[in-house]
C-alpha cells in the first residue's frame, strides 16, 4: 500500500493545457498553394472526395478528410514533373483542423477555459461502426494528460443520462437501429457530435451494402470534429464547444 | 524476394472433410484461415480455401474445394473434426451461400436482422453498394432451467468500448453460458476494396482496425508484394519491423493499464494510461499519426526514421521500460489484485489447440505460437526471437505474458535502432508492377497473428481480399473462459484477452 503511494508521489502532475498543434510530422490542416493546373491531380488523388477544386482555388471538406497525405504527395509529384518550385506547395500543417466548430461561432478554447466551472456536460459514447481508433482516443481523454473531468465533462453509462451523443464510426446497417434508439432515449435538449472522419463525413470506406453513411444520415448532428482519428485535444475542444451550445439551448 | 508459388490442392466439395482432417493431423497443423471466393468469372465456380499452418516447414498448406455454381452448394461441415472452423463456415454461409451440412450452429454470423435471407454479398453478382433490405432471424442462445436467469448486455455498452451483444445465462452470480453476438461494425471492407488497385485500397486496409493499423497494413503489403514478386529494401523492412514492435508496445502497455480497470485498481490504471499517452505521442512524432498510419505502403515505407527520431524512440522506450517495471511490481505486490487475477478465466491448453488460438491468449495457455518465429518476415529472423509462454491460462498468465513480451520488444527495438543507425540513406521503396496472382501475408499483431489473402486480376486490381485478424480465432475462447466464473469478473476476463471488434467485423 505504502509502496503504491510512494510510486504515485514520484510522478509529477502530467495534466496539460489543451494544445491544437502537433509534432513536426503531424498531418493536420492543409495549407500552401496549388497551381490551378495541378488541382485536378490533387483532387484525383483524394480517396474520400475531401479535396475539392473550386476555380483556381481548392477547398477541403474536413468532415471527410482522413489526413492521409495523398493530395500532398500528388501535388509534389506533379510539381516536380513540371519543374516548379517546391516552396509553398500544398502541405499538412501541424495544426488540428477545426473549422466546423469555428463555423458554429464557437471560439471555444479561450472563453471556456476562463469560466470552466458552473456547467457540466454528460456524454454517451456510441460506436456506430468505427475502426476503434476514435474510441481509443476517447478513452485517452481520461488519462492524466487530458483529465477531461476538470472541465465538467463526464461519460455516462446510458443515453438516458446524457446531454450529448458522441458518435464514432460510419453508421453500419447492423448498428443503425441502435443509433436511432439511443438518440430517442435521450432527454431534451439533446445534442449529437459526429466525431472523426467516418461519423462526420462517412466516406472512409466508400459506399457498401453494409454501410448507411455518416451519422447525420440517421440523426441530426450539431457538431463535427474532424480527424482520423481526432486527437484527444481536438475532441476536448469539440466537447467544450458543445457544452456552450447546450447552455444556449437551455436558456 | 522469390516469387513464392501459391499452390493449392484442388479437390471436390465431397472430399473436403476427409482432406482437411488429414492435413490437420489432429491439431498439429492448425487451421489458420478458411474463406470463400467467387471464381465464376474465371470459370472455376465458388471456392473454399483452407489454410493450414505447417510449423515444421514454416509454411502454409492450402486445400481448395471447388463448387459448380449450377450444382449442389452443400458440403459436409468440418467443424466437428476441426472446431476452429465453426465461425469460418458460418461466415462463408453468410457471404457466399455455401451450406455446411451438419454444422452445430448455423445462425447468421456477419449479417444481422436487417438483411434478407438469400443475400450473399461477396458473390460477384451482387453490387458493392446493393442496399437490400429484408428480414432474417437471429436467436440469441440462453440456458433454461429453474432459477436460471439471463443478463443481456450491449450492443451499446456502459463504457467506451466497441459494440457487441452479450447474453449471460446466470445461476446466481456464476456465469453458466455466454453467447456473444458480434459483427455489429461490419462495414463490408472486403467487398469495398474489390476492383481497386492495392494503393487505392491501402487507406481502407489501414482503417480496418485502429489498434492493429500497422499489422493489417503490413500483412496486406506482404501479400501484394509476393504477387508482384518485389522484394522490399532492407531499411524499409527494418522500419516495418520497428513499427510493428512499437504497435505491440503501445497496445501491451495500454492493456497493462486497462486490466486493473477490471478490478478498480486506480493507481495502476493511471500509471498505465500515462505511459501509453507518452507512447502515442511518440507514434505521432514518428508517423504523423498517433496510430502509425501512413508509413507502410506496397513496396516499402513512405517515411524514413531520422537520426533525431532514433534518439527520441530510444529515450521514450527506456522510460517506458522503467514504468512497466514499476507496474509489474505494483501488480506483484498487491495481494488483493493477485486474488482477483489468479485462477480467473482459465483457457486450458487443449482448448487453445482446438480453437487454433493465437497471440497472448494462446501463449498464456502454453500454446507457443507466434508468427514472429513461426514464419520468416521482416527482419525477425535476425533478432533471435523466442515466443514467451505461461501455462496457467488464467488472467494472471495473460498479464505476465504481456509483461514478458514487453521486455523482449524493448530489447528488439534497441537492436532495430542500431540496425537503422547503420544503414542511413539506403532506399526505402521498390517500384511495384502488378499482374494476376494470389498470395498470403502474415505478421504478428499485438493480439496475435494477422493473416491476409489477396488475389489480383490481370490489371493488378483486387479480386478478393480476406482478412483474418488475431481476434477472430480468440473470440470464441472468451465465451469458454468465463464459464463458471462470477459475472463481476467478466470485465476483467474480457480485458485480459483485449479482443478487437473492428478487426473481426471488417
Amino acid at each position: 500500500m505504502f509502496k503504491v503511494l510512494e510510486r504515485i508521489f514520484r510522478d509529477k502532475i502530467a495534466t496539460e493545457q489543451v494544445s491544437l498543434s502537433g509534432s513536426q510530422r503531424f498531418r493536420g490542416k492543409l495549407s500552401g498553394s496549388v497551381e490551378e493546373s495541378l488541382l485536378p491531380k490533387c483532387q484525383g488523388a483524394c480517396p474520400v472526395g475531401a479535396f475539392q477544386a473550386e476555380g483556381s482555388q481548392y477547398k477541403i471538406d474536413y468532415r471527410k478528410c482522413i489526413f492521409c497525405g495523398k493530395c500532398v504527395e500528388a501535388c509534389a509529384v506533379a510539381a516536380l514533373e513540371e519543374g516548379r518550385e517546391k516552396d509553398g506547395l500544398l502541405h499538412h500543417s501541424t495544426e488540428d483542423a477545426m473549422p466546423y466548430l469555428i463555423e458554429a461561432g464557437q471560439e471555444a478554447l479561450a472563453d471556456v477555459l476562463k469560466e470552466k466551472l458552473g456547467r457540466s456536460l454528460h456524454v454517451r459514447h456510441l460506436d456506430a461502426g468505427s475502426c476503434n481508433a476514435c474510441d481509443f482516443e476517447m478513452g485517452a481523454l481520461g488519462n492524466p494528460y487530458y483529465d477531461l473531468h476538470r472541465y465538467g465533462v463526464a461519460f455516462v453509462a446510458s443515453p438516458r443520462h446524457a446531454d450529448m451523443l458522441m458518435v464514432t464510426g460510419v453508421v453500419t446497417r447492423n448498428l443503425e437501429q441502435a443509433l436511432k434508439m439511443s438518440y430517442e432515449a435521450m432527454p431534451e435538449p439533446r445534442l449529437v457530435m459526429a466525431c472523426g472522419a467516418c461519423a462526420a463525413g462517412g466516406e472512409t470506406y466508400g459506399d457498401t451494402y453494409a454501410i448507411v453513411g455518416a451519422a447525420d444520415k440517421v440523426v441530426p448532428v450539431d457538431v463535427y470534429v474532424p480527424g482520423c482519428p481526432p486527437r484527444p485535444s481536438a475532441m476536448i475542444v469539440g466537447l467544450l464547444a458543445v457544452a456552450d451550445m447546450l447552455k444556449e439551448k437551455m436558456k | 524476394m522469390e516469387r513464392m508459388a501459391h499452390i493449392a490442392q484442388v479437390i471436390a466439395p465431397e472430399a473436403l472433410l476427409e482432406t482437411a482432417v488429414r492435413v490437420y493431423d489432429e491439431g498439429r497443423h492448425p487451421l489458420t484461415a478458411m474463406f470463400g471466393r467467387d471464381e465464376t468469372a474465371q470459370g472455376t465456380g465458388y471456392a473454399i480455401y483452407c489454410y493450414f499452418e505447417i510449423p515444421e516447414k514454416k509454411d502454409m498448406q492450402v486445400v481448395k474445394a471447388v463448387f459448380d455454381p449450377n450444382g449442389s452448394l452443400s458440403y459436409q461441415s468440418i467443424t466437428h473434426a476441426i472446431p476452429a472452423a465453426a465461425w469460418y463456415e458460418r461466415e462463408i454461409h453468410d457471404m457466399f451461400g455455401l451450406v455446411p451440412e451438419g454444422h452445430p450452429d448455423l445462425r447468421p454470423l456477419v449479417l444481422h436482422e436487417s438483411f434478407p435471407e438469400g443475400f450473399y454479398p461477396l458473390r460477384k453478382s451482387v453490387k458493392v453498394n446493393a442496399k437490400v433490405r429484408g428480414e432474417r432471424k437471429f436467436k440469441v442462445r440462453s440456458a433454461k432451467g429453474q432459477g436460471l436467469f439471463e443478463v443481456p448486455v450491449g450492443p451499446i455498452h456502459a463504457g467506451i468500448i466497441e459494440p457487441g451483444h452479450f447474453r449471460f445465462s446466470q445461476a446466481g452470480e456464476a456465469m453458466l453460458q455466454l453467447d456473444a453476438k458480434l459483427f455489429f461494425t461490419h462495414r463490408g471492407i472486403e467487398k469495398a476494396v474489390e476492383g481497386k488497385m492495392p494503393e487505392e485500397a491501402l487507406h481502407i486496409v489501414e482503417r480496418i482496425c485502429g489498434a492493429c493499423s500497422v499489422s493489417n497494413t503490413w500483412s496486406f503489403c506482404q501479400a501484394v508484394e509476393k504477387v508482384a514478386g518485389v522484394s522490399v529494401p532492407r531499411r524499409a523492412e527494418i522500419i516495418r519491423t520497428l513499427l510493428s514492435e512499437l504497435e505491440r508496445i503501445v497496445n501491451h502497455v495500454g492493456d497493462l493499464g486497462n486490466m486493473p480497470a477490471g478490478v478498480g485498481f486506480n493507481p495502476a490504471i493511471s500509471l498505465g494510461a500515462r505511459l501509453k499517452e507518452r507512447l502515442m505521442r511518440l507514434c505521432e512524432a514518428v508517423a504523423g499519426n498517433r496510430f502509425l498510419r501512413g508509413v507502410i505502403v506496397p513496396g516499402g515505407v513512405r517515411q524514413d526514421i531520422t537520426p533525431e527520431l532514433i534518439e527520441e524512440i530510444h529515450s521514450v522506450i527506456d522510460a517506458t521500460a522503467e514504468g512497466v517495471e514499476d507496474l509489474a511490481t505494483m501488480f506483484r505486490e498487491q495481494e488483493n489484485f493477485q486474488n482477483r487475477v489468479q485462477t480467473t478465466g482459465i483457457i486450458r491448453h487443449q482448448t487453445a489447440v482446438d480453437l487454433a488460438m493465437v497471440g497472448v491468449g494462446a501463449r498464456a495457455s502454453g500454446y507457443a505460437h507466434d508468427s514472429r518465429s513461426d514464419f520468416a518476415f521482416g527482419v525477425y529472423p535476425e533478432l533471435d526471437f523466442q515466443p514467451y509462454t505461461k501455462t496457467m491460462g488464467d488472467v494472471a498468465a495473460r498479464l505476465l505474458v504481456r509483461i514478458g513480451e514487453l521486455s523482449a520488444s524493448f530489447e528488439m527495438v534497441d537492436k532495430l535502432l542500431d540496425m537503422l543507425r547503420n544503414c542511413h540513406g539506403m532506399p526505402l521503396h521498390a517500384d511495384m508492377a502488378y499482374g494476376a496472382g494470389e498470395a498470403w501475408g502474415i505478421c504478428e499483431s499485438p493480439r496475435g497473428s494477422n493473416f491476409h489473402y489477396v488475389a489480383l486480376d490481370e490489371e493488378g486490381r483486387i479480386d478478393r481480399l480476406f482478412v483474418r485478424s488475431a481476434s477472430y480465432p480468440n473470440w470464441p475462447a472468451l465465451t469458454i473462459a468465463v464459464q463458471g466464473d462470477i459475472i463481476p469478473d467478466f470485465p476483467l476476463i474480457n480485458k485480459s484477452f483485449e479482443l478487437c471488434y473492428a478487426c473481426i467485423d471488417r
